[in-house]
């Protein structure tokens, strides 16, 4: 017999294993994370959609599929960034520019899901466009940490990571642009996973910041993180950026953890700025994995310290240039006509129609960024960030010549309190110091529990990867997983 | 480099991307964007003399395709979500562009 909380919490092996061999059906598993979404979600606000049909439909679909046995993700309930395309449900990127908008396509991690026998439930709450470390800059209204519901939960898939920390769902689908997976599965005490760029389709992804944007799993577990990423990564003809890299079975992989493996630190970015409760988790996390038989290896990241500006000045610009789509024409939101007149111009109709669409923070980056790309200014700003990329990328590549993954805090701090940092941008921006350069460099990253802080709340472990060295990461962060219990903790609710 | 904004300055980069400010976000960007890239000229610190940009990573092959027609999206969900589509005439509409 399982308890409540043991189903509350159940991971995605778990269930598909009693879906595949018919010991559950999918439809009573989607409709006990219908449940928990109706009874939790009106405080914690993960969702912003709840597809209580077409969940349905597709739990029943599953439970009379001939070859459901095979199925990799059979009957799973998965939570979907509200960024990311559904054929027929709204999808908003959390912005009033979308509030409306009913996307006439699938994403391919949808199919994807779908095809893998995956479940559907809702679409998470996140910041707008997936802009902000907090998901507060959400049209409707912010999310809020289950370990402490006056904090935020991170951000930007805040709805995702919120999702799967308090049991509403075993697997939550977010995108990652500087740290907008890792950091709020760090700040809600889950497995968040951003893969390689190109590992994964963006076809039916919202765009922010095309050369960075990643879409990966959050998870309570880095097995249930290896499952979901061998279905939903590999080429897409849709996504020429995707890459036609083979995808092994991750999660097999996961059991050759017996290897040594050499963790790089990077001691001086850790003096100035960390919480010290978070650095002493970060350490004794280091330790743990010493104990297990890895070798410890100081590395030097001499460009890391300059990834915040460079990200947001390479962030901003590829935004200010992806958001002038939306222009109230072809989709979306458009502004009625100034003062009661009948027509006006069309620049005047664009102009108050990204007016009244977006928010602040959306705003502020669209401005920064056509700032940095403009005459004048793009040699300064926009042309010496992608240099320095180019020399934080090379600071990695150095390092992964002698070891196989870099350690370090996901997030300098743990939750803060909601409303906190809103109105000082770079505050906010600052917190993202540790997950912006592997986006920057291209690389794979995982935030996994670490620890606890004396208030209760959650701390990350992150751990960057060589390019599409998937293996090695997942399985650096299994094996540190396997020797804590910290992942095994979840919120009252 | 400007340390600074000037509400001139704001108002010329939110004409460029088509957003219209109220006064008081004029003045708020002044400042926040002003704060913000006092803060992003450390990189003119760094030396990068000789360093190729990076514009994106971790491609290691041609994106291109077979340039033959293939089925796209049809005209009436194209314009399902149009603000002001006239689906009969297959049109977008947009307000008058010439005076």
């Amino acid at each position: 017999m399982t308890t409540p909380e043991q189903q509350r919490f159940a991971t995605v092996r778990t269930i598909r294993d009693a879906v595949r061999s018919g010991a559950q059906r999918a439809t009573e598993i989607c409709e006990s994370a219908l449940t928990r979404i109706a009874a939790d979600d009106g405080d914690l606000h993960a969702f912003n959609t709840v597809m209580r049909d077409r969940a349905m439909a597709r739990a029943e679909a599953i439970d009379r599929h001939p070859g459901r046995a095979a199925l990799p993700l059979a009957g799973v309930p998965v939570a979907l960034k509200d960024n990311m395309c559904t054929r027929g449900v709204r999808t908003t990127a959390s912005s009033k520019i979308l509030e409306h908008f009913i996307p006439p396509f699938d994403a391919t991690v949808v199919e994807r899901l779908e095809a893998a026998g995956a479940v559907i439930v809702g679409k998470a709450n996140c910041d707008e466009f997936a802009m902000g470390s907090s998901t507060e800059n959400s049209a409707f209204g912010p999310t809020r940490n289950p370990w402490a519901h006056d904090r935020i939960p991170g951000g930007s898939s805040g709805g995702s990571a919120v999702a799967v920390a308090s049991g509403m769902v075993p697997l939550a689908l977010g995108s990652d642009t500087g740290g907008s997976i890792r950091q709020p599965g760090a700040l809600c005490g889950v497995v968040g996973l951003k893969p390689t760029y190109g590992r994964v389709s963006r076809y039916g992804l919202l765009a922010f910041a095309s050369s960075l944007d990643q879409i990966g799993p959050l998870t309570r577990t880095v097995d249930d993180a290896a499952l979901a990423l061998s279905v939903i990564a590999g080429a897409d003809p849709m996504d020429a950026t995707s890459a036609p890299e083979p995808v092994p079975d991750f999660a097999a992989g996961l059991s050759a953890e017996g290897r040594a493996l050499r963790i790089g630190v990077p001691r001086a970015l850790l003096t100035e700025g960390v919480d010290p409760e978070v650095a002493a988790a970060f350490l004794a996390a280091v330790e743990v994995m010493r104990a297990a038989g890895a070798a410890i290896v100081d590395v030097e990241l001499p460009h890391a310290g300059a990834a915040i500006p460079v990200y947001y000045l390479v962030a901003t610009a590829e935004a200010s240039s992806n958001l002038a789509r939306y222009d109230g024409v072809k989709y979306g939101f458009r502004a009625d006509p100034a003062g009661g007149a009948m027509q006006d111009d069309l620049r005047a109709m664009y102009g108050r129609t990204r007016a009244q669409g977006f928010g602040a923070e959306v705003k502020r980056r669209i401005m920064l960024g056509t700032y940095v790309l403009s005459a004048g200014y793009y040699d300064a700003y926009y042309l010496k960030a992608q240099q320095v990329r180019t020399l934080i990328r090379r600071d990695y590549e150095q390092a992964f010549t002698h070891v196989d993954v870099v350690a370090m805090p996901t997030s300098p701090t743990p939750a803060f309190k909601l409303g906190e940092r809103v109105d000082d941008p770079l505050q906010m921006y600052l917190a993202d110091i540790f997950t912006v350069s592997a986006p920057l460099a291209g690389l794979p990253a995982i935030s996994v529990p670490c620890g606890f802080t004396s208030q209760n709340l959650p701390i990350g472990l992150q751990l960057t990867g060589r390019l599409f060295d998937e293996t090695t990461l997942l399985g650096a962060a299994h094996a540190y997983e396997r020797q804590t219990e910290w992942w095994m903790r979840h919120p009252n609710t | 480099m400007p340390a600074g904004f000037t509400r001139a300055q704001v108002e010329a980069v939110a004409a460029l991307a088509n957003l219209e400010l109220d006064e008081h976000e004029i003045d708020l960007f002044a400042r926040q964007l002003g704060d913000i890239l006092a803060y992003a000229n450390q990189v003119q610190q760094i030396d990068t003399t000789g360093v190729p940009p990076t514009a994106s990573v971790g491609l290691r092959h041609g994106a291109d395709r077979a340039d033959t027609p293939r089925p796209s999206l049809n005209r009436d969900d194209a314009l399902a979500n149009a603000p002001d589509g006239n689906p009969t005439a297959g049109l977008f509409r947009v307000p008058r562009v010439i005076g």
